[in-house]
């Protein structure tokens, strides 16, 4: 386990947090785009365990920020989903700046 | 508990009292005996003021207490107490209201939700005038400045939204440089207060500051005060603002400008004031004299009045610039005097209105024989505007002709005799008005049909002009009391 | 000195004051005869009490060695302005205030019984009243006043007791004009005044007329000292306070009220607009006489008396309106005491001119009021006012026709009646002093003969046989008993010693008549007589012939010279287009305009900013992104290059 390096576990997570940049920023179909933000709550994650393990390996703290985080992500993520469902119910569709105006102003 | 804080008390009891009233009845019930019960102290706190004044005959502000502090850190205190000229002022507001009550009699619609409103306006009022403190005061100046905006938009007439707009933006301007001014004054007062009193007897502001702070608190004031080129709100404003707002708008709340200015620009800053008022006298001069020539030219009789208000509210400026103590007086005696018969004007204008649904005089003719009685109310109402002797507007303006008449060099003659020649400007817009509307043949048949005031409208008119003529009549003991209030000068 | 109580003076101002609250207030509640009876009850109370008061005055307490005294009877303190300056509220009896509590009080009251009469049926008969009760309270508080101010607050109040009288009929537009044209020139006048007085009390520090007419005042010295544009602070002050007389007394050129003022009740004209109000001015210049005496302002009253003289005197002859030819002759009879006011010096003989004035005054008042009452007889007797609808009515009027009559040879100036002997005084001071003055005067004397006559053979001869649709009668009691009892006055008040009790200082001389001047005068009287007899006795070609002779001099006679047109031209062009107009314009638009641009500036950058609230989440995310990369790097760059 110890032969891997540092720098490929963050080089992953980094590649992950872009990727969900990208996507954040690019899609415009809104369950994408809680994927997306997914995507860079867990690269997030992610660093604060390898961070943990290598720098500080005695000590539990980044592990506790990490399940905090999964946790939060999983409450944001039913929230956003719920608010999904919602608009979905009213107005059929689910992209970004096509239909989803009326809440704007 | 100090005497003084039951006339924010009572308000905010009325406020509570509103909640519950279920019809116009009640509601009329409530805001009746409110403003009774206000009218009733405002009378008491004149006598005991007069008791209290006997027993302590050295200290300025009486019924004094500052022992309530609001926000330590910076020393902002709950600070009242009452001289001579905030127990007329008050006195003032306590009338206003409860004509202003009968004048809007048939409010509608909601007027639960109007007279919540007025009340809050009124606690503001209330409040500003027993506050020593200047932050306390200019909480209650806001409180006093935002009701205007609902009530204006919502219960107004003609370019309604337009003319609240308009009234709050200037009048926040005006805000906005006075709290400036405020927090200058409060870092250089030397001893970290707000209380003007306390200000005052340590010694003041030193020059530097005064120069910058002088402008900004006078400015300030002077645009709830009407100051030319500042004074534009005023015309719009009133002419759109349902009668009872009107009245408390030019018979109250425009008097603010002129007490904020006399009690903080002018008392804690008397150099600046030497320095710089000359720029501000000009001002006044320009607006006594402008606002009557812009009467003359207006057709909405609301337009005409707020004109004139504009002149002689200029005219309250004038004499606190002139800084001497006839002036003064004068100046406090104007501000009684316009307060009464400007309300007396609107409360008219309102009731006329109301029959004839125009305010255009160039459609109206000969209501003298329609309704004589709101008709000799007008023309009452007209010679104490153009200051009949007998009636209030003639002993103010004449308190302050001979008071700016002490200053013996050339500029300030001129400019006095500038606004002395005002009265004969006022005389031509009150009699083109009087021979326009008043008499004549009648113009519009339709009117034939119209009936004279019923007894809440009489009430109103009547109160009012007793106060104009008894002011006038006898004008002695009020310029004693507001001469002894004002020793320092 | 003051040994017997004077207090019950006070009943002169608080009874008529307190008739106008009660006639005004419940007026309506009252039959309209109950409300008029009342008012003529109490103007008799106060007839009485002035007379009495002014029998004291001059008889009992008011001598004093030779001289007679100001007595204050009475001073309340009303209002306090600084120092000495403080407005009281009084009574001080005097020689000319007693005068004219008992000219005021008699014209009144004659006017009072009058009106009931003449009044009778109109539509609001109740407010006429209150109206005469408190125009004759203001002008018993203005001639009663111990200081200037009291004056002032009184002049005010007589100025709008005048402007109610005068839109009385308030329907009528011709009237409101003429109340609102009254009222403003008055006003406008007054603003001098005030002026004055502010200038004056300056000095004076008081404004109490036993200090401001005590010629040795300190105050006179300061006063002289400073000067204005090449005149003295006090001949300022002075010439502003003669403006404001000259307002209120109609001299030229603030005349041109008080012909239209004839709209008001005939009454309210023969009280208001010819005995009392209007000789106020007469009044003002009188009671500060004293300083006055010897200034180059009094020079000037008496040239613009003299001028206004002429001028009404001519004017008055081209009129056809009655009212209006009596109007021009008020204005030119109190031309007539401003001169003599003008020519007067001070201190016995000297003061001849002030003591004529007075006189002229007292004798004016009578036999003005007497002209006005008979042309409202016979207005109310032909429903008109103008001349050409009588004639010939001495038939059908015979007492009217007599008191007329004798008020003509009055004011003509025929011995014995009243007038000759005030008019001769005016002329002797007048000649003395200044020639070309007295040449004025002397034609004006001519002109009001040949007018006065002009107009009695108008209205009771000329045309004889002119037949009317309703035939005219006389009048009841109530409007013929005034007539008679003025008349008896208009007759013989001239027989008062006049200079026994009424003179510059207070201590009597003897007048003699100058049989030179007096001679001249009765010559320019008698002239007026004859030729207006030739003229008008009877219908003739010879006032047409005349008229076409002269059609220009006619022309501009009739429209008064035009004086009317150039004040509306000031006021409607100049004050009303030029000034007020483009003032609102101004406001509403540069001023107004500057603060809506405010606005409309605060909401343009607000559009164009609002272009970065776009609403699109992602586009705030790329730029949020962006933003804090680049702070990133600008930190990591910043603390490598602080560490380096």
């Amino acid at each position: 386990m110890n032969n891997i390096p540092m720098e490929a576990c963050l080089a992953i997570s980094t590649l992950m947090f872009f990727a969900g940049v990208y996507g954040f920023l690019s899609r415009k179909n809104m369950i994408m785009v809680l994927v997306s933000l997914e995507l860079m709550l867990n690269a997030v994650d992610l660093n604060f365990v390898v961070f943990n393990r290598y720098l500080y390996p005695g000590q539990m703290e980044g592990m506790f920020f990490a399940l905090f985080g999964i946790a939060i992500a999983a409450a944001e993520t039913a929230i956003a989903i719920a608010i999904i469902i919602n608009i979905y119910r009213n107005v059929k569709r689910i992209y970004i700046d096509e239909n989803i105006t009326e809440l704007k102003h | 508990m100090n005497i003084l804080s039951l006339f924010i008390l009572v308000p905010v009891l009325m406020l509570l009292g509103f909640i519950p009233c279920k019809n116009i009845k009640q509601v009329r019930t409530v805001a009746v005996i409110g403003a009774v019960v206000e009218l009733i102290m405002a009378v008491a706190l004149l006598f005991l003021f007069y008791k209290e004044r006997a027993i302590d005959p050295t200290s300025e502000m009486l019924f004094y207490d500052d022992s309530i502090t609001w926000f330590k850190t910076l020393n902002i205190k709950y600070a009242i107490g009452v001289d001579g000229i905030s127990v007329l002022m008050i006195l003032l507001t306590s009338i206003i209201i409860l004509t202003g009550t009968f004048a809007s009699w048939n409010m509608n619609p909601l007027p639960k939700d109007f007279f919540m409103w007025l009340t809050l306006l009124s606690v503001g009022v209330y409040g500003f005038f027993i506050s020593l403190d200047m932050f306390t005061m200019f909480f209650f100046y806001e409180i006093a400045l935002i009701p205007m905006y609902l009530l204006i938009g919502l219960w107004g007439t003609g370019r309604k939204e337009y003319s609240a707009m308009k009234l709050t933006l200037m009048l926040m301007g005006g805000s906005a440089l006075l709290i400036v001014g405020i927090i200058g004054i409060f870092y250089n007062s030397g001893i970290e207060s707000f209380n003007f009193v306390e200000i005052a007897k340590n010694g003041g502001i030193p020059i530097e500051a005064q120069r910058w702070i002088f402008p900004m608190t006078f400015l300030g004031f002077g645009v709830l005060g009407a100051l030319f080129p500042f004074h534009t709100w005023s015309p719009d404003g009133h002419a759109s603002a349902p009668t009872a707002v009107s009245m408390l708008h030019a018979g109250v709340l425009m008097k603010l400008g002129g007490y904020g200015c006399f009690r903080i620009a002018m008392r804690l800053m008397p150099e600046a004031a030497d320095e710089l008022g000359w720029i501000f006298l000009v001002l006044t001069g320009i607006s006594v004299v402008y606002g009557a020539f812009g009467a003359i030219a207006q057709t909405d009789l609301k337009y005409i009045n707020a004109y004139s208000s504009v002149s002689h509210c200029g005219l309250v400026l004038f004499a606190i610039l002139m800084v001497n103590k006839t002036a003064l007086t004068g100046a406090v005696m104007q501000m009684l005097s316009h307060g009464l018969m400007t309300a007396l004007f609107f409360a008219l204008i309102g009731m006329i209105y109301g029959r004839t649904h125009t305010r255009d005089i160039r459609q109206l003719g000969g209501l003298m024989k329609i309704m004589p009685f709101l008709s000799v109310c007008y023309v009452l109402a007209g010679l104490a505007s153009l200051g009949l002797p007998g009636l209030s507007g003639f002993v103010a303006e004449m308190t302050i002709f001979v008071g700016s008449f002490e200053h013996a060099d050339m500029f300030h003659r001129v400019l006095t005799i500038m606004a002395v020649s005002s009265i004969v400007i006022t005389a031509v817009y009150i009699l083109k008005v009087v021979g326009k509307i008043l008499y004549g043949p009648v113009i519009d048949d339709h009117h034939l049909e119209l009936t004279d005031a019923v007894w809440y409208e009489k009430i109103a008119t009547a109160g009012l002009i007793v106060c104009v003529a008894g002011m006038g009549m006898f004008p002695g003991w009020i310029s004693n009391l507001i001469r002894e209030s004002i020793p320092y000068l | 000195m003051n040994d017997i109580n004077m207090s019950y003076t006070l009943i002169l101002l608080a009874l008529p004051f307190l008739m106008f609250l009660v006639l005004g207030l419940l007026g309506n509640k009252m039959k309209p005869l109950v409300a008029g009876v009342l008012g003529t009850l109490s103007l008799g109370v106060m007839a009485a009490v002035a007379y009495y008061t002014a029998y004291q005055y001059f008889f009992v307490v008011g001598k004093v060695g030779e001289v007679y005294q100001s007595l204050p009877v009475f001073n309340y303190e009303w209002l306090q302005f600084y120092g000495e300056l403080k407005i009281n509220l009084g009574i001080m009896l005097d020689p000319i205030s007693a005068l004219m509590l008992v000219v005021i009080t008699t014209v009144s009251l004659m006017v009072h019984i009058y009106s009931l009469g003449y009044m009778k049926g109109e539509r609001g008969f109740q407010r006429y009243y209150a109206l005469l009760s408190l125009f004759t309270f203001a002008m018993l508080g203005l001639v009663v006043a111990t200081n200037i101010f009291q004056m002032y607050i009184f002049w005010e109040l007589v100025g709008v007791s005048s402007f109610a009288l005068i839109s009385f009929y308030y329907t009528k537009p011709s009237a409101v004009a003429a109340s609102k044209k009254a009222f403003i020139v008055t006003r406008f006048a007054d603003l001098f005044f005030l002026i004055g007085i502010l200038i004056i009390s300056y000095f004076a520090g008081t404004f109490d007329f036993a200090t401001l007419t005590d010629p040795d005042a300190p105050f006179i010295g300061s006063a002289v000292g400073a000067t204005f544009l090449g005149g003295t602070a006090l001949s300022w002050a002075l010439a502003f306070i003669f403006i404001g007389g000259a307002g209120k007394s109609a001299m030229m050129p603030f005349h041109i009220w008080l012909p239209d003022a004839m709209e008001g009740p005939t009454p309210a004209s023969a009280l208001i607009h010819a005995a009392t109000m209007v000789v106020a001015g007469v009044f003002l210049v009188a009671r500060l006489f004293p300083i006055y005496v010897g200034t180059t302002v009094l020079e000037i009253i008496g040239w613009v008396g003299a001028i206004t003289a002429a001028y009404a005197a001519i004017v008055a002859c081209a009129q056809t309106d009655i009212k209006r030819v009596l109007a021009f002759s008020t204005i030119s009879q109190i031309a007539f005491m401003i001169t003599s006011l003008g020519v007067s010096g001070y201190g016995g003989h000297d003061g001849l001119g002030y003591m004529a004035s007075m006189f002229h005054l007292f004798t004016h008042a009578f036999f003005k009021a007497l002209l006005f009452m008979g042309a409202g007889a016979v207005i109310h007797a032909v429903h008109s006012n103008e001349m050409k609808d009588m004639g010939g009515l001495r038939k059908y009027l015979p007492i009217t026709h007599i008191t007329f009559a004798v008020a003509v040879l009055a004011i003509a100036g025929i011995f014995p009646f009243s007038g000759f002997w005030s008019k001769d005084e005016i002329m002797a001071a007048a000649f003395h002093h200044n020639k070309a003055i007295f040449a004025l005067l002397f034609f004006a004397a001519c002109l009001t003969a040949f007018y006065m006559s002009r107009l009695y053979y108008r209205i009771f001869w000329y045309d004889n046989n002119k037949d009317y649709h309703h035939k005219p009668h006389e009048a009841g009691p109530t409007m013929t008993i005034p007539l008679i009892i003025l008349a008896i006055l208009a007759a013989f008040s001239g027989f008062v010693p006049f200079s026994k009790y009424i003179t510059s200082d207070g201590k009597a001389f003897e007048a003699h008549i100058d049989m030179l001047v007096a001679g001249l005068s009765t010559l320019a009287a008698v002239g007026g007589i004859v030729v207006a007899t030739l003229m008008y006795a009877k219908k003739k070609d010879a006032p047409n012939k005349f008229t076409q002779t002269f059609p220009r001099l006619y022309k501009w006679a009739s429209d008064r010279f035009y004086f009317d047109e150039i004040w509306l031209f000031v006021t409607r062009k100049i004050i009303f287009d030029r000034i007020s107009k483009p003032i609102a314009w101004f406001d509403r638009h540069i001023v107004d305009g500057f603060m809506d641009g405010l606005a409309y500036v605060t909401q343009a950058a607000s559009d164009k900013i609002k272009g970065l609230q776009s609403g699109h989440i992602q586009q705030y995310i790329f730029v949020y992104l962006i933003g804090a990369l680049s702070l990133v790097f600008i930190f990591i760059f910043f603390i490598a290059f602080l560490l380096s």
